[in-house]
């Protein structure tokens, strides 16, 4: 048994919206008599101001916060999902830049299958250099309005800090993989062409049958070889897909003591790429060190990573999985979901039509500003203030070329005073923002996230998190920024 | 030391255009309106005007940038004019421009016009802007209702008021302007209405409902001043002067630092300790007759009274209610309808304060006419609570 490397930390995202299955199944129960299965549960879905991208961020700053210490600056930064907001524009990139990560670090982004994560992870197990990289897996699936899919999918980013050798650091690491096979087999259980919104997917029962129980199955084996060991020796399954075709897989595999790992399904849904890291962090949360652990990850071919869970392993993730998917809140509207989709256009008013242009010379020069937060700490007078600028804006100060860069987004504020404004254009009204004072002396004018009336108070307590500002639909682009959260 | 501008310049003439929904104007029409009403006023020819200076806050939304609107609409004599913008004290920016001439002794006789035309953006409210190439990138897409419904929060927090007492102060507000509009035949907004319709009325940003805003109006207004001396040698007797004229421009502290509590106008109270030094005036409650302020919204008005002294700190919401600021109170404030009902046409709106105070001083405000009143101040506050400019300027009668 040879350790290839060792997972660090974890880190969890959800959104906090939840749309319930039977609300969705009542929209549309015209379109034909219900179905067998009880609709349970709800499923994760986007704000408008949220998508692959910022949940890929969160997920990735609770990682690298879950950690029990310095493993160093990540030296790369992997984002793994089927549904990234830019096709031709490096979205690990801007992750990367939303962490505020030296431009040193090597950043791709990956997808075109759902096991995109499981596959990078094999890729980071097997890689030779000692420096710990970052993995983020997310996704934000869309659904055909009506469509099974609809009901099943969810959206939800995981993150894992890797590292090779965490110990020499003096960190106990959460998991150590010592396996990671791959499979490719052109299987088309589902697709998505490149310029289409929804996926299509072909019969459950053929799918099960001639793919996962034939292609998992197979590769199993080939991963318990290559780890050297037994089936019966495997204490956990980690696997993506229904409980039924999971037990199936686990007793031809010959895994008879495995405990098979809840999907997570119910109060979450399918989140595509991210979900099976997202199950192996829930997985490690339960193991006890020394238990081993297959990982599964299907998609035109399988991933299977055989790990051996380590000390760190029960505080894999700070908040930890049940925590992040239970910072929550109902949806209560389907046609609310649909447009935040981009699936329903209702009339927003005249003032939605104003002109959202980007001067990339601008966003490019104060790139650091708006994508990692950083304002300035004024060495004479210590003010932290955002923007950063030539001048101390403390009134008792304004010393000249003073400001060191500062980092916002890690920090907490305070409402001063707030609005939730109608008139404002909102893809989400009412569009709520205000003025926020920031740790030691800053004052800025920001808007609020996930609020809906009546929520917020002034005093409240607010964190930071990157979202979507605005939306350029004539040159089809969006923006991001930082927007303030309650605690 | 400079001695300030006190009692150098006078008022000679002023007119000012029916503010409203005015479908069937342009821009052209509302200055030629105003220059009609201001050059009879003033028994001054157009030719006879050396300089001019013209307010427009939105130039691409309405008339067009630079001086030339107003130069080519009245067909001006190739005289020097000047366009200025300075958010909702553009108007008194304008008048500043040509006072500060006058009194330099640049010229005799100059002309300030303010202008908007607003009503031809296509829906309700304040047209929709870019806020600048980096602004954009992280400030909000506020609007003027909501970026102005943050002094209510702060306020109520800071006061100790719940926002159910504070927005029935602001709706008393709301109900003595439009009590005031409906005796202007000027006025934009000329109905009654009762508190409880502004507090039943549609949000807007709350606490703001409808009935908290101003009107979003068509209009122009103008002055024609010159010297004390010029005034008397065309015959003159009793004319307006101008007794302090002051700006205060925010820095940033206010957008930027945590030491602005967010539950007032920092500006506006250091352009009154200015104003008030320069026109020698050391108890404004008693020596100040009548007020026009920047009431864009009914908690603005509401805050400005303490910070242009009017009001102790954390008492407005009480004076108000005690109608110390009504028609037959202490201190009448827009005894015209203000900005709530006169109407906001935003070039015009500062020189639409000093008409008014013009015609009391003058005794000429027809059925709207207070007692014998000696001295008026008008107030604007250009932006956002966030960051402004302040405008004050006080007005006496002089002979």
């Amino acid at each position: 048994m040879r350790a290839l490397t060792n997972i660090v930390s974890c880190g969890i995202y959800a959104p906090a919206l939840r749309l319930e299955r039977e609300r969705i199944a009542q929209a549309l129960q015209w379109l034909g008599p219900p179905g067998a299965a009880p609709l349970r549960g709800s499923r994760a879905v986007c704000n408008w101001d949220e998508d692959a991208l910022t949940m890929a961020v969160e997920a990735a700053r609770r990682c690298l916060n879950s950690a029990a210490g310095s493993v160093g600056t990540p030296a790369a930064v992997t984002l793994a999902s089927t549904t990234l907001p830019f096709a031709d524009r490096s979205n690990a990139t801007v992750v990367a830049g939303a962490l505020d990560l030296p431009e040193t670090v090597r950043t791709s982004d990956c997808g075109g299958s759902l096991r995109a994560a499981t596959s990078a992870l094999a890729a980071l197990a097997r890689r030779d250099e000692t420096g710990a990289a970052l993995l983020i897996a997310s996704d934000a699936r869309l659904a055909r309005p009506g469509s099974p899919q609809e009901l099943q999918f969810g959206a939800a980013a995981a993150a894992l800090l890797v590292a090779r050798d965490p110990q020499a650091a003096g960190i106990v690491p959460c998991a150590t993989i010592i396996a990671a096979e791959c499979l490719s087999a052109d299987f088309v259980d589902h697709y998505r062409m490149s310029d289409e919104r929804f996926d299509y997917a072909l019969e459950e029962r053929w799918v099960r049958d001639e793919g996962v129980m034939k292609l998992v199955v197979a590769a199993i084996g080939r991963a318990l070889a290559a780890a050297g060991l037994g089936a019966e020796q495997i204490d956990h399954l980690v696997m993506h897909g229904p409980a039924g075709v999971t037990r199936r897989v686990a007793q031809a595999a010959g895994l008879a003591n495995a405990h098979l790992q809840d999907d997570l399904r119910e109060n979450c849904g399918d989140t595509g790429a991210a979900h099976p890291l997202l199950m192996l962090t829930a997985g490690l949360e339960t193991a006890r060190p020394g238990q081993r652990i297959v990982l599964i990850g299907f998609g035109q071919g399988v991933d299977v990573l055989v790990l051996i869970a380590a000390e760190g392993a029960g505080t894999a993730a700070r908040p930890t999985v049940a925590e992040a998917l239970g910072q929550s809140k109902p949806e209560p509207y389907y046609t609310r979901y649909l447009a935040h989709s981009g699936l329903l256009e209702p009339h927003f008013g005249m003032r939605a039509e104003r002109d959202n242009r980007t001067a990339h010379t601008v966003a490019w020069r104060k790139r650091r500003q708006t994508t990692a937060f950083v304002g300035g700490r004024c060495r004479s007078c210590g003010t932290v203030q955002f923007p950063k600028s030539r001048v101390c804006v403390n009134p008792e100060c304004r010393n000249q070329d003073s400001q060191q860069d500062h980092r916002l987004a890690d920090t907490l504020g305070r409402v001063k005073s707030f609005t939730e404004d109608w008139q404002a254009y909102s893809p989400r009204p009412p569009y709520v923002y205000g003025n926020v004072e920031l740790e030691a002396g800053g004052n800025l004018l920001m808007e609020f996230a996930d609020l809906d009336p009546g929520e917020l108070r002034v005093g409240d307590a607010v964190s930071f998190v990157f979202r979507v500002k605005d939306f350029d639909r004539m040159r089809a682009y969006r923006r991001y920024f930082w927007k303030a959260k309650k605690v | 030391m400079a001695d300030g501008i006190r009692n150098k310049v006078a008022i000679i003439g002023m007119g000012c255009s029916r503010f409203g929904e005015r479908w069937d104007c342009g821009p052209d029409d509302l200055m030629l309106e105003a220059f009609a009403e201001a050059s009879a006023d003033a028994g001054v020819e157009r030719d006879r005007i050396e300089a001019a200076w013209l307010g427009i806050f939105f130039d691409e939304q309405s008339t067009g940038k630079s001086s030339l609107p107003l130069a080519m609409g009245l067909r001006m004599p190739n005289i020097p004019v000047t366009r200025v913008e300075n958010l909702c004290a553009t108007g008194t920016e304008a008048l500043r421009g040509a006072v500060h001439a006058v009194a330099a002794g640049a010229c005799d006789i100059a002309l300030a016009m303010g202008v908007e035309k607003l009503k031809d953006t296509g829906y309700a409210g304040l047209p929709e802007r870019t806020k600048g190439t980096f602004e954009d990138l992280y400030l909000p897409s506020s609007t003027a209702p909501g970026a102005f419904a943050q002094l209510a929060s702060a306020y109520a927090a800071r006061h100790g008021y719940s926002m159910a007492e504070l927005r029935r102060a602001m709706a008393h507000i709301s109900c003595k302007s439009h009590d005031n509009g409906a005796r202007n035949p000027k006025a934009h907004l000329r109905n009654r209405i009762t508190v409880e319709q502004v507090l039943g009325a549609p949000m807007v940003s709350s606490p703001l409902g409808v009935l908290d805003c101003c009107g979003v109006s068509d209009g122009a207004a103008c002055a024609i001043v010159t010297t004390p001396e010029v005034a008397r040698s065309l015959g003159k007797r009793d004319f307006v002067t101008v007794q302090a004229l002051q700006l205060a421009t925010s820095n940033g502290v206010e957008m930027g630092h945590r030491s602005w509590d967010g539950s007032h106008t920092l500006t506006t109270r250091i352009a009154a300790a200015r104003a008030y030094r320069e026109a020698g005036i050391t108890r404004p409650r008693e020596q100040i007759d009548l007020i026009e302020v920047h009431d864009c919204f009914s908690i603005t008005e509401l805050v400005l009274m303490e910070d242009l002294g009017f009001s102790d700190e954390g008492r407005a919401p009480h004076d108000v209610l005690a109608g110390r600021y009504d028609r037959d109170g202490a201190i009448p404030c827009q005894v015209d309808g203000g900005l709530k009902c006169f109407g906001h046409p935003i070039g015009a709106t500062g020189l639409r304060m000093a008409y008014e105070i013009y015609l009391q001083l003058l005794g000429r405000a027809g059925q709207r006419q207070l007692d014998a009143p000696a001295v008026g101040l008008t107030h604007n506050l250009g932006g956002i609570p966030n960051r402004n400019v302040a405008s004050i300027a006080i007005f006496g009668l002089g002979t």
